[in-house]
């Protein structure tokens, strides 16, 4: 199935890409091979099969509820692109 | 042959008797690591860092205290959060991120006195199969064939970490699998790659591509290397809550070459038409070898095999997007240069229109679309009972007595560089047609060198075990290495 200018537009939005509206036809199209390469999934008779949440069979686990790190506010902002007084930062939000 | 060459425990026999020291071992390797850059197979590397580490290791080994890795070289996946180190998934979006902790394998082989020698080239955010979607230059493989100088892939997406054992640059390698990243690199370049149960090893600290495939693995040079790898990296971790809470066995032992009265299938499923002779060839040599040591041949089917592919290529996207959704620009790595009357969500498209390879942004894309509203259920729901299928097939095999499956590690040899073009990305998911299985079923697989082809290139076998049995896995695999004899090299052209 083909995928529209528009559907690639709404895709490249919803994951939070730029795109230029000239790089747009491209990616439609290849958009459109894997979509219809998955396809052939529809060949197969899924009734009834229950959908694999966890591929080994084991309860996920539950761990107690305690603080082990904290207080490192330094270390979790050496990496951001422009901390601020102790701060991510990003552009104003609310006008 | 330099001492890089030697196999992991070659070299701590040499380390434990005093014959060599780690500071000479890991000088030699830093020499080659020098000598091969036109490899690209590392990203980033301190000689200073591996000196300080190799002679802190030799005092431990003097010490007579050494751990089992002491000394050892290797080489880290671009991957894996090395405290302190550049870690970049070979993503622009991770420019100058230096992580402020560490993955739980690479620090348990650190405990295991092992030198980290640096970060291993791979393509970006483990999405590929030729290393050349990387932020860094593609990897060249050591390999050439016969009479030809033109480039070829490693393989991928642990290209960096296959070359470099290949081209004896370290001595050992860790990678991660998610389709195949293992296996199928280790078979292009002539090396053992293990892909071990999902669950066995801790995924704390590796970036996340796919986390319900996603499992990190050695590269080696033999069968023994890899186990002694794994049974280093492998155990339970509070931090991951998929890990698995059994023991972890020491795996050496089980490599006794007694194989008698193993069932090993052969998928018909894997039969490909077109697939080349030499493909055929190996397989059926293989066979020839696990029967000779007396394991029984059983002919099985895995008949949702063909569709495998399709729903990889659901499900891993779908879960890429959602674990790439971190990359806003906003805690770490690059931020795209901003307009003043641009907003946050121009910032968030902006940093990731720019910050993303064109691989990595079409596959956020694909696992955007099948899990938005009225895809959902068409796409990713009935991938998901597809994987339910899938793994049944191959419990039915196991329940119906087979120890392990052999087959094929790849459909072909190692093509050029540049010879897939981006525009037809489905021809290089094919690459992954004998390998995804085993990741949907969150099986135990590995890669095992059998023989050159007539371009002089090297051809791999797989073989996939029951869950957590891999010391048997590697037993199997060892025979078939035992009997191979595969000591072939690259010729060196770098």
């Amino acid at each position: 199935m083909g995928l529209s200018l528009d559907e690639a537009r709404k895709v490249a939005h919803l994951a939070r890409i730029h795109v230029e509206e000239s790089e747009l036809p491209d990616i439609a199209n290849e958009l459109s091979v894997i979509l219809d390469f998955m396809e052939q999934l529809n060949e197969v008779d899924i009734e009834g099969i229950e959908p694999m949440t966890s591929v080994t069979p084991m309860k996920l686990r539950l761990r107690n509820d305690i603080v082990v790190t904290g207080g490192d506010k330094d270390l979790i902002l050496s990496n951001a692109p422009l901390p601020e007084q102790g701060f991510f930062s990003v552009p104003k939000v609310v006008e | 042959m330099g001492l890089s060459a030697l196999t992991i425990s070659e070299a701590s026999t040499l380390l434990d008797k005093g014959e060599i020291t780690s500071v000479e071992l890991s000088q030699a390797c830093l020499n080659e690591i020098e000598a091969a850059r036109e490899l690209n197979a590392f990203s980033w590397f301190d000689p200073d860092l591996v000196m300080e580490q190799a002679k802190s290791a030799d005092r431990q080994l003097s010490n007579g205290n050494a751990p089992s890795l002491c000394g050892i070289p290797i080489g880290i996946k671009d991957l894996f959060c090395v405290k302190g180190s550049p870690t970049q998934a070979a993503s622009k979006i991770l420019e100058g991120f230096k992580p402020e902790y560490e993955s739980t394998v690479t620090q348990k082989l650190k405990d295991a006195g092992s030198v980290f020698l640096g970060k291993l080239n791979m393509d970006e955010f483990a999405m590929g199969s030729s290393t050349e979607h990387t932020v860094y230059k593609p990897v060249i493989s050591p390999w050439r064939s016969k009479g030809s100088e033109k480039p070829l892939t490693a393989g991928g997406s642990s290209g960096g970490s296959a070359a470099a054992v290949a081209a004896d640059l370290c001595l050992g390698a860790l990678g991660t699998d998610t389709g195949g990243s293992i296996r199928q690199p280790a078979a292009f370049t002539g090396i053992v790659g293990l892909k071990p149960t999902y669950g066995r090893c801790s995924r704390w600290g590796i970036v996340a591509f796919a986390s319900s495939l996603d499992q990190a693995g050695p590269f080696a040079r033999s069968v023994e290397d890899i186990a002694l790898l794994l049974e280093v990296i492998a155990g339970y971790d509070p931090k991951d809550s998929t890990s698995y809470k059994g023991e972890v066995p020491h795996y050496s032992k089980y490599l006794t070459g007694d194989i008698r009265g193993k069932k090993i299938g052969i998928p018909r499923e894997y039969r490909l038409d077109g697939m080349p002779g030499e493909i055929e060839e190996i397989w059926e040599g293989g066979k020839a070898i696990l029967k000779d040591a007396g394991a029984t041949i059983v002919d099985i089917s895995l008949p949702h095999t063909k569709f495998a592919l399709p729903t990889y290529y659901v499900i891993a996207p779908a879960e890429a997007s959602s674990n790439l959704a971190r990359y806003d620009g906003v805690r770490y790595g690059y931020r795209a240069i901003m307009d003043s009357n641009m907003n946050i969500v121009d910032m968030y498209k902006r940093t990731r229109g720019e910050g993303f390879g064109a691989e990595v942004k079409r596959r956020v894309m694909i696992g955007t679309y099948v899990l938005s509203q009225g895809f959902y259920e068409a796409y990713y729901l009935r991938a998901q009972k597809i994987r339910t299928l899938i793994k049944k097939d191959f419990e039915d095999v196991f329940n119906g007595g087979v120890d392990a499956i052999l087959t094929p590690a790849t459909p072909s040899p190692a093509f050029a560089l540049g010879e897939i073009s981006d525009d037809d990305p489905i021809k290089m998911y094919l690459n992954d047609v004998f390998t995804v299985t085993v990741n949907l079923a969150g099986l135990p697989g590995i890669s095992i060198p059998a023989r050159l082809d007539s371009k002089g290139l090297p051809l791999g076998l797989q073989m996939i075990g029951r869950p957590w049995q891999e010391g048997d896995l590697m037993n199997l695999a060892q025979s078939i290495e035992s009997n191979v004899h595969f000591n072939h090299k690259p010729q060196r052209w770098w």
